[in-house]
């Protein structure tokens, strides 16, 4: 991809782990490509990262490894980095500089674009609104996803996020349009299976044609992760805003991309802000998310599902925290639901979709969808309260109003958040199963739903039915303890 | 380029530097470029420019500020991306401080950090922005209907408005000379209509000296504008959110501060303040966020009506957008930019109420540019002057005295993104020092979805007494049943704690009524949905019947049980759902279905009392 020679040196100043010195240069700019020719004659790509009348800072993006100060040869290409972009990458795989990686040539292109691309000015932007459906209840009913929405699925080692991201891939449509989506694939520093199970899952979907990968594995030298989702970005855009299509980035993993960020701000001798990463993080990750969205008067749209595992699972720690800080909510995912064999173990409370309230709704998906879903969020918050009650008292002990709070709590998640890997359920199915456990509760524990819904989706018989169970149970208890006798009288008249 | 483009290259065909290609030559007041560090740039040649001077970087002429001059070297912080800028470029000076264009045409405009009018921008560029792009500020084309105020011959004193122009259906804009010039009107245009470039009156000071007064001028951004005197910030700013107006005030010309962990909901509350308070102006800064926010307020405010104006939310709103993949020096300015058109408006005897959001990405752009500049670093990399730049920015609010002698207020309300949600970070803790609001959100409250997530226990409002005689002069009950009310959820909170440890049952019924009342005050008071139509907002006439039949439940209901009911039979009426929905039940102004309202609870607890009267 790299043609034109610019100005030739020979020889570095100091190799310092991915940085290069070089000395003596004129007419070199900041952020332009450079190409160090090492012994073998092998080129290696890097980037202008400081550049001063003396000596230009270049970082190496395949790595210094085998470079020596002598007999290597620096060109600087008097440009910054570029990616030809055509629909005809579609069906192939890059690594993290839009390189081919699988034997075939690259494809024929009109037009280059620089990969770092420019801020989407907020005026033209377009306010994303269309619902997308996963056929996940979790997302779907709790987290909605919208097309031009950043979603990030916050993870840990060991949770099957793959397999989650690999679902909605698999199943996100839109209701009104029949649009498939254009998906581009970005790994970086993960290791080969991972891309291989995704390989395997756009095949078997017949997809794999309306997919390019850009992959820097684990193999790879990390400091080309810091080029791959601005690559597949770029791509992005290209299909998105000049050829209208509706895009679908899928990002992992983003705690890989931020190391290596951190590995070249200390090899610079910068400042960190928090555990070593450097201060720029949030800025430097904005500037790939904000990449994201919709343009007014433009078809297409870039829906981004960023994945990054939580280390320790701290969504305190910096890579989260700044991602949360950017993209349009997240999906968390928790490692006890896990651990129960809940897939897909989507915590119910840290997750959040901020774009979920102009995508859902009447005329998108139900008119008491929104309060539905902030019904159920308000309800599990106080199943975990009273969870943690229980661990203190027992559960024996907790009065009956509390204990038809637990069972509502064990019906959310083993019928609502818990579904099959290939179950792909309708938006309706999902507000049904919702009304199905929420009816779990009396209609009093309800505020945030109105009379007019109550009365149009409410289960009386599984009220009942909640209600019985748990009468019958403290039937025996009701001499142990003094006040639930009243509660159930409360109880009863509820079901008036 | 018309003079109108002349903001950052004051009389740019004049000047010799610019030859007639558009080339740049090398002048004698012009630096040569010597190093580049991302947005810092150093430049020799420069031992004449002042601290904070534009200038113009690069064959693309790529705005800068002066920040650093060391002997013959100058630092620069560039606004844009310095992609492909190099060492041997040329640097143009303006000798002119980074200033904002003050004039009709702002309401209803959205800027970058720079004041670059952002559709103008798309014009030129796409929906993409492009470097290097040049756009004045005010449309210079445009005609706006003048009306003189004073006639030749009168006096016109410091900060007094020579004529007025209707900006937008709901403001009048007020046209002021620039600070400190004032003297005998020698000239005056008859009505009619003007230009932004048009000069409308020429004073003539006591010295002599002739002051041309134009329909816009410029002020320099890190300058606060001059007032008269600050006054004693005594009224609320009312905003139409319970939980603020009720429990945690905030004064007009008050300073608050937002801090919260992500998705708490921050911005949607700044969203909220910008929507329904009642400031006459709101300038809107998204400093290094979402764009998409930026957007939702370009699409949702033109559709909202002030509920005071009658006219559309978007004519009395400024905004500045400088999103967090925008240049990260252009977000450090962004914040004085709008604070310095704010103050101009409060010149013209307006209160006007500032959302920035969010001041932590200020910060950091602050840090960044200092670890650039390999400056000592204080506590987690950020510069040691933090907190006197924090607390000069909070400096600028206040209810004044204006120099024409009016009243005019700047309020400003920042969000604060702590790392971490962690509150003891810096520039949290730096902004509570400077600010008398401080409402902290929570993310516990957040993740219920109990929204605006703002603690009850740990938020303040150094206000609340300040303003407590507006109050009493207008709901005389209302102090009081906000003491009585946060007493209730503070002893809630204390019951909680021995709820978590034995359970709820081991309570007497007349602390079990206290934890339904407080969820009651939490359902149908505290928690404020923005999007519902009547919830959003809240007029003092509802948030006084709201929380005052709360309290009469209260009150009432503590009686009954201490007459021997039991707590149940409270908890089971139908009052208590009626009260935690009437906030989307009961609209602003619907004096029957309040009054229906209270005879409905009242009826219900008549009829419980009866029974234990005997
Ligand atoms: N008053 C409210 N009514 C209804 N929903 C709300 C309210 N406040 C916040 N929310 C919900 O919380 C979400 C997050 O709010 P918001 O975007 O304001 O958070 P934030 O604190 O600004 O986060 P960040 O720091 O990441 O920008 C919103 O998208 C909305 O779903
Ligand atoms: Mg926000």
């Amino acid at each position: 991809m790299i043609q034109e020679h610019g100005l030739e040196y020979v020889g570095l100043g100091k190799i310092d782990g991915p940085l290069v010195f070089v000395r003596r240069i004129t007419d070199v700019g900041y952020n332009e490509v450079v190409e160090i020719i090492d012994r073998e004659g092998h080129p290696r790509i890097g980037t202008v990262l400081d550049v001063s009348d003396e000596v230009a800072v270049v970082q190496i993006l395949e790595g210094t490894d085998g470079l020596s100060n002598a007999n290597t040869r620096v060109r600087f290409l008097g440009r910054p980095m570029r990616l030809p972009v055509s629909s005809e990458m579609l069906g192939r795989v890059f690594d993290g500089l839009g390189r081919p990686l699988d034997n075939c040539p690259m494809p024929f292109s009109g037009e280059e674009r620089d990969i770092q691309g420019d801020p989407i000015n907020p005026w033209s932007r377009q306010y994303p609104r269309d619902f997308i459906q996963t056929g996940l209840s979790a997302i779907d009913g709790m987290n909605t996803l919208v097309r031009g929405q950043k979603l990030p699925i916050f993870s840990g080692n060991g949770i099957p996020h793959n397999r989650v991201a690999a679902q909605i891939v698999r199943q996100a449509k839109l209701l009104q349009e029949d649009v498939q989506f254009t998906i581009i694939f970005c790994g970086m520093g993960v290791k080969n299976d991972v891309a291989q199970f995704f390989v395997r899952n756009f095949e078997e979907t017949g997809v794999i044609g309306k997919v390019a990968l850009f992959l820097s594995l684990a193999n790879a030298p990390s400091v080309e992760r810091l080029l791959t989702p601005r690559t597949a970005l770029t791509l992005a855009e290209h299909l998105a805003f000049d050829l209208g299509m509706h895009v679908l980035v899928i990002m992992t993993d983003m705690t890989n991309y931020c190391e290596s960020l951190r590995e070249i701000g200390t090899a610079r001798g910068e400042i960190p802000a928090r555990k070593g990463y450097p201060g720029y993080l949030y800025s430097d990750l904005a500037s790939i998310y904000e990449r994201a969205g919709r343009v007014k008067g433009g078809e297409g749209s870039i829906t981004q599902v960023p994945v990054l595992t939580m280390p320790n699972d701290d969504i305190s720690h910096p890579v989260p925290d700044l991602t949360g800080y950017i993209t349009e909510g997240q999906i968390v995912m928790d490692r006890e639901l896990f651990q129960r064999s809940v897939y897909p173990p989507i915590a119910g409370l840290p997750s959040l979709s901020r774009l979920m309230k102009d995508g859902i709704g009447k005329g998108r998906t139900r008119d008491d969808h929104p309060t539905l879903a902030s019904q159920l969020f308000a309800a599990y918050s106080k199943v975990k309260q009273i969870r943690g009650l229980a661990a203190v008292i027992g559960e024996e002990e907790l009065a009956p109003l509390d204990k038809i709070y637990l069972h509502f709590g064990d019906e959310f998640e083993q019928k609502f958040l818990k579904q099959q890997e290939f179950e792909d359920r309708t938006i309706t199915q999902t507000l049904e199963l919702g009304w199905d456990v929420i009816s779990i509760l009396p209609k009093s524990e309800l505020p945030r739903l109105s009379d007019e819904f109550l009365n149009q989706y409410y289960r009386q018989d599984v009220a009942e039915r909640a209600a019985n169970k748990q009468a019958g149970k403290s039937d025996s208890e009701a001499k142990k303890v003094a006040v639930p006798a009243q509660d159930a009288a409360k109880l009863e008249s509820d079901q008036e | 380029m018309a003079n109108s483009g002349a903001r950052f290259c004051p009389r740019l065909e004049e000047r010799s530097t610019v030859a007639e290609n558009g080339q740049i030559n090398p002048g004698a007041k012009n630096g040569i470029i010597a190093r580049i560090s991302g947005p810092i740039v150093d430049a020799t040649g420069m031992r004449s420019a002042g601290m904070y001077e534009v200038v113009e970087v690069g064959s693309l002429r790529l705005v800068g500020e002066v920040i650093r001059v060391s002997g013959d070297v100058a630092t620069i912080q560039v606004y844009e991306d310095t992609t492909g800028v190099k060492p041997g470029d040329v640097v143009l000076r303006t000798e002119s401080p980074l200033v904002v264009r003050l004039g009709p045409g702002l309401l209803g405009s959205i800027y970058d950090g720079i004041q670059r009018p952002l559709d103008q921008i798309q014009k030129h560029s796409g929906a993409f922005i492009r470097r290097g792009e040049k756009v004045s500020p005010l449309d210079a084309e445009k005609k706006w209907l003048f009306k003189p105020l004073v006639k030749e011959g009168d006096a016109v004193g410091k900060g007094k408005p020579v004529g007025v122009v209707q900006e937008t259906g709901s403001v009048e804009h007020r046209i002021l000379p620039k600070p400190g010039e004032c003297g005998t009107v020698v000239e005056i245009v008859p009505e009619g209509e003007y230009t932004v470039e048009s000069r409308v009156a020429r004073l003539k000071g006591e010295s002599g000296a002739i002051y041309d007064v134009f329909m816009a001028h410029q002020w320099p951004v890190r300058n606060p504008r001059p007032i008269l005197e600050r006054r004693y910030a005594d009224a609320p700013l009312i905003t139409g959110q319970r939980v603020i107006d009720a429990f945690f005030p905030l004064a007009r010309g008050g300073t608050a501060a937002i801090p919260g962990g992500f998705g708490t909901g921050k911005t949607m509350m700044q969203h909220a303040l910008a929507k329904w308070s009642d400031a006459d102006i709101i300038v809107y800064i998204g400093c290094g966020e979402r764009g998409n926010e930026m957007t939702d307020v370009l699409t949702d405010f033109p559709k909202l009506i002030d509920p005071r104006s009658g006219r559309s939310l978007m004519e009395r709103t400024v905004l500045v957008a400088n999103t967090s993949n925008m240049p990260v020096a252009a977000r450090e300015v962004s914040i004085y930019t709008g604070i310095t058109m704010a103050e101009y408006y409060r010149d013209m005897g307006y209160d006007v109420a500032i959302m920035a959001d969010s001041t932590s990405r200020w910060a950091e752009a602050l840090r960044e540019l200092a670890g650039r500049l390999e400056e000592m670093p204080a506590e987690e990399g950020f510069p040691a002057y933090l907190a006197t730049r924090l607390a000069q920015f909070y400096e600028r609010a206040g209810a004044v005295t204006t120099l024409g002698g009016g009243e005019g207020s700047v309020s400003i309300v920042g969000a604060v993104s702590p790392p971490g949600g962690d509150f003891s970070e810096p520039v949290t803790q730096h902004t509570r020092r400077f600010v008398r609001c401080f409402w902290a959100l929570d993310t516990t409250l957040a993740n219920a979805r109990h929204y605006p997530s703002i603690n009850w226990l740990t938020s303040y409002s150094e206000y609340a007494e300040d303003i407590r005689s507006w109050w009493e002069q207008r709901e005389p009950s209302f102090p009081a049943l906000r003491e009585e009310a946060m007493e209730v959820l503070q002893l809630e909170a204390r019951l909680q704690q021995i709820v978590k440890l034995v359970g709820p049952d081991v309570l007497p019924d007349t602390q079990r009524f206290v934890l339904i009342v407080a969820e009651i005050i939490k359902n149908g008071f505290l928690q404020q949905s923005s999007f519902d139509k009547v919830d959003t907002y809240t007029d003092p006439e509802r948030q006084v019947f709201l929380l005052g039949l709360m309290m009469e439940f209260y009150r009432r209901g503590k009686a009954v049980i201490a007459a021997g009911s039991p707590v149940v039979r409270l908890h089971e009426m139908k009052a208590v759902r009626k009260l935690s929905v009437a906030k989307s039940t009961v609209p602003n102004g619907d004096k029957q279905a309040m009054a229906d309202l209270r005879r409905e609870v009242g009826e219900e607890l008549e009829a419980l009392e009866a029974e234990y009267q005997k």
